[in-house]
């Protein structure tokens, strides 16, 4: 279970990124972090992963307190950001150093095949194209088995087509080993496809405005009715925390409250 | 990727690298038709008496000096002399640039005391510690190594404090990750990110350790190349001192390519790139 308490971050400028943001997230929940550019949700994601510490509150994965990166506890970013001096397979068996080198060359072998790209081990990272990097870095993510997968906007470099192919991807991914999946999307298709629950934040100071739980059945059809009424809902909620005059009303909605659409 | 097509993108691989390579080889020959068609041109016109070419002499006889000396083993002995006076300043110059360039890029606290005071250093230009060094080091080798050591320093010492400091922060926060301990994030991420920019400024260190050598032999040594260049200028020997740069071209150009061909197979996953530019 990671338990996110009261976890703000004032940066040393002065800007105030995260206000009071508390949230359990169950194991092998998948959770979409979305809300306007400027809301803290990388700042958060940061935290979590230990790379940055919060200013106040706490973060406990199964209670032990997050003050820097775990082990158990595995980011994706933005970009891939591969190391360009090691061939793929080194790439992803980089978090695997500590395993002797047999053990580790058939986990490097399972993860890159589950990707799709078993025939590029041996190729330098300039060589593959923005879609295959970004699996090669899922793959160094997910190599090391965590039990929590953050992601920042993992696809949002992508086009439409090879985002969505990587979106069923991540799922299929997800489905071996059920890590819990945090991850911080733009895209509310993206949000409503992936999550169990969709958090949704509001800037200055950046904290979660409201939660909407998503009780779709997977695989999720995206041309489905309720589907397109998760999306509108998602888009609404944006909306309101954007509008400085709705007050905040922090908590989680009642499964079916608010279905006035 | 199965054996058969393996062995069949090898089969297609080998005409086209051979072709690469055949390519290559005519680009890198273009470069050599203007000196050699100068040279040429100009043994015709000494040869058709348009000229004595006593100041300036004609290609064969540079090259008759060159092997006279060499044949009288002392183009030999000077060479000897020049490498080893370059190699033990370029040693030097080397190990004292990487360890303060090191240090003030790693550490903002190092940089700040040291940097501007280096900077300052470097701004003097680097023949004018000649009379000092030999008031320290006295007339003979040691002068001439301090002089050269440098010379080196200096490219070397910027070289990797800029290369530490342009380190990308985001490959740097992915050895944080991953929870690298303090020398396994240098091993495994600084010094490969630094790698290709400290081949260019130990490439750049050895040619100004070349050009330093030359001036310290010019001040007063008994053997050296630069020593041959001074001996024939007092002995009125053109041939000579134009036989002596030629050597001094030769093995500028051998070292550094020395320097280039040990590098490359550890920068091999930037090497396309680089081929590419070259050769366009
Ligand atoms: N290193 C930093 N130093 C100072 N302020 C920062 C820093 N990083 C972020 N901020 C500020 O904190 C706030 C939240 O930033 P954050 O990057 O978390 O937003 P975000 O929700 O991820 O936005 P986006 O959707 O554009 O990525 C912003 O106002 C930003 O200017
Ligand atoms: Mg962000």
């Amino acid at each position: 279970m990671l338990v996110l308490e009261n976890v703000s971050k004032t940066y040393p400028n002065g800007v105030n990124a995260l206000e009071g943001f508390t949230a359990k997230i169950r194991p092998g929940e998948i959770v979409a972090v979305i809300g306007g550019s400027g809301c803290g949700k990388s700042t958060l994601l940061r935290a979590i992963a230990g790379l940055d510490h919060a200013t106040r509150g706490a973060i406990t994965l199964d209670g032990d307190r997050i003050t820097a990166p775990h082990e158990k506890i595995g980011i994706i970013f933005q970009e891939p950001r591969l190391l360009p001096w090691l061939n793929v397979a080194d790439n992803v068996g980089f978090g695997l150093n500590d395993l002797p080198r047999p053990d580790r060359e058939q986990r490097v072998a399972a993860a890159l095949s589950r990707v799709g790209l078993a025939d590029k081990a041996r190729v330098w990272p300039r060589e593959l194209s923005g879609g295959q990097a970004q699996r090669v870095a899922i793959a160094r993510a997910l190599v090391p088995q965590p039990e929590v997968l953050l992601l920042d906007e993992p696809f949002s470099a992508l086009d439409a087509f090879t985002r969505r192919d990587l979106q069923d991807h991540l799922l299929d991914l997800w489905a071996d080993t059920r890590p819990t999946l945090i991850l911080v999307t733009h895209d509310v298709d993206e949000a409503v496809v992936l999550a169990d629950r969709i958090f949704v934040m509001r800037p200055r100071p950046g904290r979660l405005f409201e939660e909407i739980p998503v009780y779709l059945a997977r695989p999720r059809d995206r041309a489905s009715e309720l589907f397109e009424a998760l999306k509108r809902r998602v888009l609404t909620a944006l909306d309101r925390s954007l509008d400085r005059s709705v007050p905040d009303h922090q908590g989680k909605s009642v499964v079916g409250e608010g279905m006035w659409w | 990727m199965s054996a058969g097509e393996m062995s069949l993108t090898a089969t297609i691989d080998r005409p086209r690298t051979a072709r690469r390579n055949a390519r290559r080889l005519r680009l890198a020959l273009v470069g050599f038709v203007l000196p050699v068609g100068l040279g040429a041109l100009w043994e015709l016109a000494v040869h058709a008496g348009l000229s004595n070419g006593r100041l300036v002499p004609p290609p064969s006889v540079i090259f008759t000096t060159l092997w006279e000396l060499a044949r009288t083993g002392e183009l030999w002995v000077h060479t000897k002399a020049t490498v080893a006076r370059v190699a033990a300043g370029f040693v030097l110059g080397v190990a004292a640039g990487t360890l303060f360039g090191a240090l003030t890029g790693y550490s903002n606290f190092s940089r700040r005391i040291l940097d501007p005071t280096l900077q300052a250093l470097r701004s003097i230009p680097s023949i004018a510690w000649v009379p000092l060094f030999i008031l320290w080091f006295g007339i003979f080798e040691e002068s001439k190594v301090a002089l050269i050591a440098v010379g080196v320093f200096f490219p070397v010492y910027l070289g990797v404090m800029e290369a530490i400091l342009t380190v990308d922060r985001k490959i740097v926060e992915v050895g944080r990750a991953f929870r690298l301990s303090g020398p396994a994030l240098v091993r495994r991420i600084l010094l490969p990110a630094v790698l290709p920019s400290y081949i260019v400024s130990l490439r750049s260190g050895l040619g100004l350790g070349w050009m330093f050598v030359v001036a310290a032999e010019l001040l007063g040594a008994s053997e050296g190349l630069g020593f041959l260049l001074i001996d024939g200028q007092q002995l009125g020997k053109p041939a000579q001192i134009v036989a002596a740069i030629v050597a001094f071209a030769v093995i500028g150009k051998v070292t550094d390519w020395l320097i280039e061909i040990s590098a490359a197979p550890l920068l091999r996953w930037q090497d396309a790139y680089g081929r590419e530019a070259r050769e366009a």
